[in-house]
């Protein structure tokens, strides 16, 4: 097959990959280990296959590319409309990347009903490129609560000890956020006939859209809700310390990494795409929710005593800076902002795969229950600093090129903002290491930590990814930047439009 | 560029050594470790002595493109060197104290089970510290300025089973990462008023700023906030607090890194960005009152303290302070040939406190030390003159640097007499604290207990077997006599101003006439006059401490007694740490967990999550229903979520059809 062939279906072999593979695991025989091996294989395969995006990606081009639209079903007018652009195509690629390494790290600690997990982890993985890949706002609508339930299944089902409350408060949460977002997309596809992204963004541009000047705010707000909650911005982030509290550790990794994104990826791609200037005239308020997560999250993480906790504000603190600089609408904001999603996918991801990792040991995850590790366990320790160090914006490591040109991008914006954001640079040192040093380092405080086992070979083939991937994200951002900078500065054009018709008034 | 010098070679050497030592080293012998650490720490060493001797031939700045960064928009950062002059003095300064150290660490760490992860760390440190050194734009300065930060931490932290040392590293890292936060903000500036932050473009965009603009705002506000991204990592007020706890870490560090080297980059990294200083007559007053005001309240604690590291880390605080007094008052390279001189002393000082603590088998007390000087020769004999050369007595390196320091604190347009009065009275406590330290270590007899069996109990440099303080081997004794010929004659590059000359084409970009030079005969005459006072005041030092800790040794308590609280604040170091815990630490960490934690998030936003999702309840009634894991009621739940969620979507479809 040629690759222009390959071009035309790669999103859909992509993104259904995983499925294929889950339902097809519903036909294996019960043996758990044939069942690993296959999800891996599946994982693989469909991080080979995605990887096609960034090689024959053009990166000099705007548009959506290797598109694939076909009409689904004629009234209402839905599309199956698929495509990438520089934005979307590390998202889908991190999503890839992510899963083989949750099907590693739940290798052991996932003991049973190991099918229906793997399942559910499959499942989760298609839901998860769809939302990155739909360009129909029906489709994206529809992967994006596909999500929900296998995410809510795993953690209600494979989670600790109160996973039931916390499956519950997530679906709830998230759900009441969505059900604005399905009014405004609604409301868009019976004032334009279309549900296609495209479509309706050039329609709303070109001021077609009838009705649209009033409604415009309600759409914006019904779109930001949904989002906000995922982000999660404050004040809607309470339903993710305790999803991620209980959730087993593949559900983190993937909630974290990818779902998080989800979030800051639908205020980048719809409330900038298709309401540029609301996005203008509420984004004062948003950079406030983004700078009291940033401060707030970083504060509340410091003095949890729980570790997945602390990862979980931290994500919190991490997000926020996302938030601020796509609403900078700077070059440097939205660059820095595509980045730290990336660069927050591998390190939290990889931060909750370590906490895992301890769990699985000593079925705790309390801090004080640790101390001296760094003695029994001087690779989980090394691995897990070279991670924390990502996570706290060591230049050379992945965290810091994000957070950079997002602070660069905030302070042009506005002064205050870069100032304020950038004390996140303080506050993430302070809770990070503070952590690390009362899980590693001193004596061993309980014995029963003297004979914990150092890293298996399972749980160095999900950590070390990471660790590389911090690495060279952290030398080489050239690789992503390449291809987010052109998109970043066709999602900027509208901006620029809105600013000078403002200045033109 | 018609001829390359591979400079991106220097860091990079370096940085190979910690990786094979880091993922190799633990499998390895100890003599492949030290192989890798010596030859990739020496081959730095070596091109930079390469790099010097082809120096004439070069056309300056030399400039050296690796590989592209970042890029975002306009904006965009490379990996790219820069060799002019100053980075060729710190080049040197770096790989070759650094090299040395490296030899001394054989030695030293001889006995440690971690013998690779420590050349791992000090390799590491060597790569950071060239990269800043050799960087051609600020970004990737601020690299190797946050990574010899991690080195710092790494190293302060080496012995991590012991809490004190841990929280050390931990501090260090957190007090630097502040400083930080005001070197970002000022890059902010600079990216946003000159769109780039590599140094020709930045200082070109300096240099074209009107001069109606350019004292206002801005440059001084880049200038404050780079001073306290300086003040972090060089250890100044108010962020000197890390650095005496930095003493946690094994003396060879302590020399290399938290004196000679690394907490000069701040230095370095002021008079790298002179040519804003230039132009920021406050910000230049604030880089003085912080110097001068540092050097004369970190040398008083130096006097009260009784372990022989600390006094070396107070020591350090305040020379660093010279320099940043030096800078402030425009007199870049003074502070850049006090940098160098105070490298040679101070890293002697430090290998011979090693070697000290060697001998008595790991006690850093100096009231358990006394009569060195018969059972450590070498030792006795090195340190004296790095005593000697700290004090500021001709001709030995410190008198020349501290010299030109004093003298252009007073002259220089930018100088105050007040500068050059705390300055002399400073060198007069430094003089005193030093053979205070002297007296008490290798004078009289010995008062400690016998090594060995005291040794066992301490980390920092263990020993068993020994009965009297004994002298340390000869891979120990190398690098301390070659500091030695350094800390003696190093200082006479400074003779008839040629180190001045030799950096004349960095500083004196703006061709500011030196108005000492205008004024001819009798500012030399002055000049001269100044230099016998201070010379005085080392003397007074002397006689000090010599009456007091040698002659009539009942005195100190006397006076200790006399002063009764006063002393007791200066024991305690002024108690800043704990003012600094009481104001700062405290309220965040009980803020964060009864304000933020407990009452916002829990029992606001969470309490009107489930208040909403129970709606008449009260809260703790629906937290404790949630819980009873009652699995049917919450499919229940699920389910009618869902099919509200399906009835509305089919009502909206209607309306919208």
């Amino acid at each position: 097959m040629s690759t222009d062939n390959l071009s035309s279906i790669i999103l859909t072999l992509v993104t259904f990959a995983p499925l294929a593979g889950g339902l097809l695991l519903t036909l294996l025989p019960r043996r758990d280990r044939d069942i690993r091996i296959f999800a891996l294989v599946i994982s693989l395969l469909t991080f080979v296959l995605s990887l096609h995006l960034p090689v024959y990606f053009h990166r000099a081009q705007t548009d959506f590319q290797y598109q694939i639209d076909k009409q689904w079903v004629s009234t209402p007018n839905i599309h199956y409309h698929m495509g990438v652009d520089g934005i979307s195509l590390w998202l889908v690629v991190l999503t890839t990347f992510l899963t083989p390494l949750c099907v590693l790290i739940s290798w052991k600690s996932i003991h049973e009903r190991v099918k229906e997990f793997f399942i559910l982890l499959l499942i989760l993985e298609t839901a998860l490129i769809g939302v990155f890949t739909s360009l129909d706002l029906f489709l994206f609508y529809f992967f994006w609560e596909a999500t929900l339930i296998p995410m809510a299944l795993m953690i209600g089902i494979f989670g600790h000890e109160r996973k039931v409350y916390a499956a519950v408060k997530f679906f709830m949460y998230t759900m009441i956020g969505s059900v604005f977002m399905l009014a405004a997309i609604l409301w868009l596809y019976a004032h334009t006939g279309s549900f296609d992204f495209v479509v309706i963004r050039d329609q709303i541009a070109s001021g077609a859209v009838a009705k649209f000047p009033g409604a415009a705010q309600w759409l914006f707000l019904g779109f930001f809700l949904a989002f906000a909650v995922k982000v999660p911005l404050f004040p809607f982030h309470t339903w993710l310390p305790d999803a991620h509290v209980e959730a087993p550790t593949a559900g983190s990794v993937l909630l974290a990494g990818v779902l998080l994104k989800m979030g800051t990826y639908g205020l980048l791609r719809f409330n900038l795409g298709l309401f540029p200037e609301q996005s203008r005239h509420n984004a004062w308020w948003v950079m406030t929710l983004a700078l009291i997560g940033i401060i707030y999250g970083a504060l509340v993480a410091m003095v949890q005593p729980n570790m997945k906790k602390l990862i979980a504000y931290s994500s919190v603190s991490h997000l926020g800076f996302v938030v601020l600089g796509i609403f900078s609408f700077t070059q440097a904001g939205l660059n820095g902002a595509m980045f730290i999603m990336l660069a927050h996918g591998v390190s939290t991801g990889g931060l909750f795969m370590l906490a895992g990792i301890l769990h699985e040991r000593r079925h705790t995850y309390e801090i004080v229950e640790f101390g001296g590790l760094a003695s029994p366990m001087p690779v989980y320790a090394a691995s897990y600093l070279v991670i924390v160090l990502a996570s706290a914006g060591l230049p050379l490591l992945n965290g810091f090129i994000g957070e950079f040109l997002v602070l660069s991008g905030a302070f042009q914006a506005k002064a205050v903002y870069g100032i304020l954001g950038a004390t996140g640079v303080i506050w993430s040192a302070v809770y990070l290491l503070w952590m690390y040093q009362r899980v590693f380092f001193g004596k061993v405080t309980h014995p029963v930590n003297n004979s914990l086992s150092d890293l298996s070979g399972f749980e160095k083939m999900a950590i070390w990814p990471c660790a590389a991937a911090a690495l060279v994200m952290g030398v080489a951002p050239i690789v992503w930047l390449g291809a987010i900078d052109p998109a970043v500065q066709a999602a900027l054009t509208p901006f620029a439009r809105v600013a000078s018709r403002m200045v033109g008034q | 560029m018609t001829s390359t010098l591979n400079l991106w070679l220097i860091p990079i050497l370096p940085l190979a050594g910690a990786a094979i030592n880091g993922f190799l080293g633990k499998k390895s012998s100890r003599q492949a470790v030290t192989i890798i650490a010596l030859f990739f720490s020496g081959a730095a060493f070596a091109m930079a002595l390469w790099i010097a001797m082809r120096f004439s031939s070069l056309s300056l700045p030399y400039q050296e493109f690796l590989a592209h960064w970042i890029r975002s928009g306009s904006f965009s950062a490379d990996f790219a060197f820069y060799l002019d002059q100053l980075s060729l003095v710190m080049l040197l300064v770096v790989t070759g104290v650094g090299f040395l150290i490296h030899i001394y660490s054989v030695g030293y760490m001889g006995d440690d089970p971690s013998y690779y992860r420590f050349f791992s760390y000090l390799n590491l440190f060597m790569f950071f510290m060239l990269t800043l050194v050799l960087a051609n734009n600020y970004l990737l300065m601020f690299i190797g300025w946050e990574g010899v930060g991690l080195a710092s931490y790494l190293l302060i932290g080496f012995w991590f089973t012991k809490d004190s040392a841990a929280s050390a590293g931990m501090k260090a890292f957190i007090v630097n990462r502040i400083g930080d936060f005001g070197f970002l903000i000022a890059l902010f500036l600079l990216i946003k008023h000159f769109g780039s932050l590599n140094f020709e473009q930045v200082f070109g965009g300096v240099a074209r700023l009107s001069p109606e603009t350019a004292g206002t705002g801005l440059l001084t506000a880049i200038g404050i906030l780079l001073t306290l991204g300086a003040c972090g990592k060089s250890a100044q007020i108010p962020l000197y607090i890390w650095l005496p706890d930095a003493m946690e870490g094994p003396t060879p560090v302590s020399a290399l890194m938290h004196a000679a080297t690394m907490v000069t980059a701040g230095v370095y990294m002021v008079a790298r960005s002179h040519a804003i200083f230039d132009r920021a007559p406050t910000a230049l007053s604030v880089v003085a009152i912080i110097g001068t005001l540092t050097a004369f309240f970190a040398a008083t604690i130096a006097i009260a303290q009784t372990d022989i590291k600390k006094v070396l880390a107070y020591s350090t605080i305040s020379q660093l302070g010279y320099m940043f007094m030096a800078c402030g008052v425009g007199a870049f390279s003074a502070g850049v040939f006090h940098l160098m001189t105070h490298a040679f002393f101070k890293g002697l000082l430090f290998l011979c406190a090693g070697s000290v603590i060697h001998a008595v088998g790991g006690e850093q007390d100096m009231r358990k030390m006394g009569g060195l000087r018969l059972y450590a020769p070498w030792t006795f004999l090195t340190m004296t003159i790095a005593t000697l050369a700290i004090a500021g007595f001709p001709p030995l390196a410190g008198f020349f640097s501290k010299d030109e320091i004093l003298w252009k604190a007073f002259s220089s347009e930018h100088g105050s007499w007040v500068f050059w009065l705390m300055g002399v009275i400073t060198a007069f406590i430094t003089s005193f604290y030093m053979f205070r330290l002297w007296f008490l270590t290798f004078l009289g007899d010995y008062r400690g207990a016998e090594v060995g069996k005291h040794g066992a109990a301490h980390r920092d440099h263990a020993h068993n077997g020994h009965g009297l303080p004994h002298e340390s081997p000869m891979v120990m004794i190398v690098p301390l006599a070659i500091l030695a010929v350094l800390s003696f004659a190093g200082g006479w590059v400074g003779i008839g101003n040629r180190f001045e000359n030799f950096l004349a084409p960095v500083f004196r970009t703006g061709a500011v006439a030196n108005p000492a030079e205008a004024a001819g005969e009798p500012a030399t005459h002055l000049e001269l006059y100044l230099t016998l006072v201070s010379v005085a005041a080392a003397l007074l030092g002397l006689y000090l401490a010599y009456l007091l800790y040698h002659k009539r040794q009942d005195l100190p308590q006397k006076i200790a007694d006399a002063l009764g609280g006063f002393y007791q604040t200066v024991v305690h170091k002024y108690y800043v740490d704990e003012l600094y815990a009481a104001l700062f630490v405290k309220p965040l960490i009980n803020g964060s967990t009864g304000i933020l934690w407990q009452g916002i998030d829990r029992n606001i936003i969470d309490a009107a999550v489930n208040d909403a999702g129970d709606g008449a309840r009260n809260v703790s009634d629906e937290v404790r229903h949630m819980q009873s894991g009652n699995i049917r009621s919450y499919a229940g739940w699920i389910a009618a979520g869902s099919a509200a969620v399906i009835a509305f979507m089919i009502w909206m479809w209607m309306a919208a059809r």
